[in-house]
């Protein structure tokens, strides 16, 4: 890591410490920004680096999402009960319980989609480019119309999260969430980053430019589309988690599985970025987040046209994204030795 | 949950009926799915819009007390006209591209068209009522609404006059010729463009007759698309590209399956049991592949 990198970093790290007591209007949707790139980021690992176009991470999200709840209400009182109508009104978490429920609702929010990952990771993994895209997006959509029907968690009437106990200022729901996002998004890009300075990374990309050679290679392709996968889903659960406390309320079809937006979403935000990069995700979150605000705020009512379109135009006009942009313009800056004479040629075969 | 199905032996006759009427509009649908994956290579996500887009036109010519059965007319009219607009604004821009293009843009048309109809139609359940009646078959004991059996008749029609208009017209010899090989297609002086605004022409038409007889028979509601578009392309999937005895048996299939999930683990479950029906049948065949080291293409 050289200087420039690091002061850019450290700037970084402050910003997003600072940011809360700079902004303190927009502390949920800096929240959400930080979720929105958690969950760009670890999309990315699959349909950037894998070249597994999964619509259904989704499906970890939302699986963290209903078991932080679940664990934070019924690890204090009867979970059915909660879930009836009224019932969180009857049980009050004493600020202690809150933060104990949340601590271990995060433990298995992170850990129990990994093991489902893992666990479905060899059936679904084995198909391939949109195969793989409509079984994901299948299964995204299963999960959530199943847990609809499910009576202890809420069924099609939701599922309230504790609310935030009365602890501090004001001010204190709003940095708690904050914070807590923010961990969870130093700690996902820590990783991510980590991880892409491996083999390990060089292994996805041989999986995404030609699975079939790289098996012939040796390498034992299942194994690490698994391992990616369970590392997605990992990050992912922990992010419903939050996100799950963070709206305060759970639906099966419009929060949690919500195959629709957030599945969406995270696949629009990391091509918009550039899929493939380390930075492109967190790039597109933030360009897709600020224009998401504004476009929701400004069309009211109109937003999911808005989207439709946005998802049209990105898709058709911009698949290489942001990054791939900076990359055709300034390949320099991108580590790539640039031959112009080989450029001139490539231009001719095009 | 208690199985009526095994205690009463007439709500399976009940349902296998019900199901093989249904089953017939899914492959309808799904015929449509397989042209254009066949001919254009794209999976359209907004399939099933264009089936409730579709049924909105008869609802609406119901509401202006034409019967809705005309709509089987009308829908697939301005359903073409409709098709070929999206073509020309979007499709023929990811025609060559990768799958995935293809199907997250048609996502982005879904959505949109689902919303635009929600504004324009309201988010309520609607049907459009026939007034046909019922038939009685085994004293009573089955119950089949005649707005059903005319459904599967107008599908079973629709399907027949387009696979003579495939095998006998000049347009549906330049669409095979399109789908078996499209550059040589092109030599021989076909116009592929022309031929791809066609082909998703003629499925968005297919679309429009299906829904139109899907707000006569069952509900229609903005949001129900996706169902549709998913259960086409588990029937394509099952049964192959360019297979139509295939789709009409696997269409069916689905709909008893359907039918019986119903009945068997509760409505609520229903949409449920047909999404992990994909999940499961395409982890079937994983697998079956993958013993001969193959994997679905």
């Amino acid at each position: 890591m050289n200087k420039n990198n690091l002061i850019l970093y450290i700037g970084i790290l402050i910003f997003g410490l600072a940011a809360p007591y700079v902004f303190p209007a927009f502390k949920v949707q800096l929240s959400i920004l930080c979720i929105l790139i958690v969950l760009a980021i670890t999309w990315n690992i699959q349909g950037g680096e894998m070249g597994y176009n999964t619509f259904g991470n989704i499906l970890f999200y939302g699986l963290g999402m209903y078991l932080c709840a679940s664990v934070q209400v019924g690890m204090f009182f009867p979970l059915a009960e909660w879930t009836e109508s009224g019932g969180e009104k009857t049980f009050v978490h004493t600020p202690a319980q809150f933060f104990q429920g949340m601590a271990a609702g995060l433990v298995v929010a992170a850990i129990v989609p990994t093991i489902v990952a893992g666990l479905i990771g060899y059936a679904i993994l084995g198909l391939r480019g949109h195969y793989f895209a409509i079984c994901t997006l299948g299964l995204g959509v299963a999960a959530g119309e199943i847990s609809g029907g499910i009576e202890i968690i809420g069924a099609g009437q939701g599922f309230t999260t504790p609310p935030f106990p009365n602890v501090g200022s004001l001010e204190a729901r709003g940095e708690f969430f904050y914070f807590l996002s923010f961990l969870v998004l130093v700690l996902t890009f820590i990783a991510v980053k980590a991880i892409y300075t491996t083999r390990f990374k060089l292994i996805l990309n041989a999986i995404r430019d030609n699975e079939d050679k790289a098996e012939a290679m040796g390498i034992e392709t299942m194994k690490y589309k698994i391992i990616g996968w369970m590392i997605s889903a990992f990050f992912c659960g922990l992010a419903g988690g939050i996100m799950g406390g963070l709206v305060g309320y759970i639906d099966s079809t419009d929060v949690a599985f919500d195959g629709r937006e957030m599945g969406v979403f995270m696949v629009l935000m990391a091509i918009l970025g550039g899929k493939g990069t380390l930075w492109g995700p967190v790039i597109g979150a933030t360009v897709f987040h600020i224009f998401k605000e504004g476009f929701w705020t400004f069309f009211l009512g109109w937003q999911y046209v808005a989207l439709g379109v946005l998802i049209v135009v990105i898709v058709i006009y911009f698949p290489e994204g942001i990054m791939g942009w900076l990359r055709e313009k300034y390949p320099e800056r991108f580590g790539e030795v640039v031959d112009e004479a080989d450029r001139k040629a490539q231009v001719e075969i095009k | 949950m208690d199985f009526l199905v095994f205690q009463y032996p007439m709500i399976t006759v009940q349902a296998c009926l019900d199901g093989i009427l249904l089953g017939v509009l899914f492959a309808l649908i799904a015929y449509g799915m397989a042209l254009q994956w066949g001919v254009m290579n794209i999976i359209n996500i907004a399939q099933g819009d264009l089936v409730i887009l579709g049924g909105y036109i008869a609802y609406f010519m119901y509401l202006y007390g034409i019967h809705p059965a005309w709509g089987v007319i009308v829908a697939p009219v301005i359903m073409y006209f409709v098709g070929i607009a999206i073509y020309k604004l979007v499709i023929n821009k990811v025609v060559d591209r990768d799958l995935f293009i293809s199907i997250l843009a048609t996502f982005g048309i879904s959505i949109l068209f689902m919303q635009l109809m929600n504004f324009a139609f309201g988010a309520d359940v609607v049907l459009a009522n026939s007034g046909y009646g019922t038939t009685m078959l085994f004293d009573s004991n089955v119950v089949l609404p005649n707005s059903k059996i005319f459904s599967a008749f107008i599908s079973i029609l629709f399907a027949v006059c387009l696979v003579i208009y495939m095998k006998k017209s000049k347009l549906g010899r330049a669409i095979r010729a399109t789908a078996q090989n499209a550059r040589a297609a092109k030599i021989l002086g076909v116009d592929t463009e022309k031929v791809y605004a066609a082909t998703f022409g003629i499925n968005a038409a297919l679309c429009g007759v299906a829904g139109a007889l899907i707000s006569i028979t069952f509900t229609i509601h903005p949001y129900m698309g996706l169902p549709y578009t998913i259960r086409s392309f588990m029937i394509v999937i099952v049964a192959g590209l360019g297979n139509l005895p295939g789709v009409a048996m696997s269409g069916m299939g689905l709909g008893v399956f359907e039918e019986f999930a119903d009945y068997i683990l509760g409505t609520e479950f229903r949409i449920g049991s047909v999404f992990l029906l994909l999940v499961l049948i395409l982890v079937y065949r994983r697998f079956k592949l993958s013993r001969k080291r193959e994997y679905l293409k």
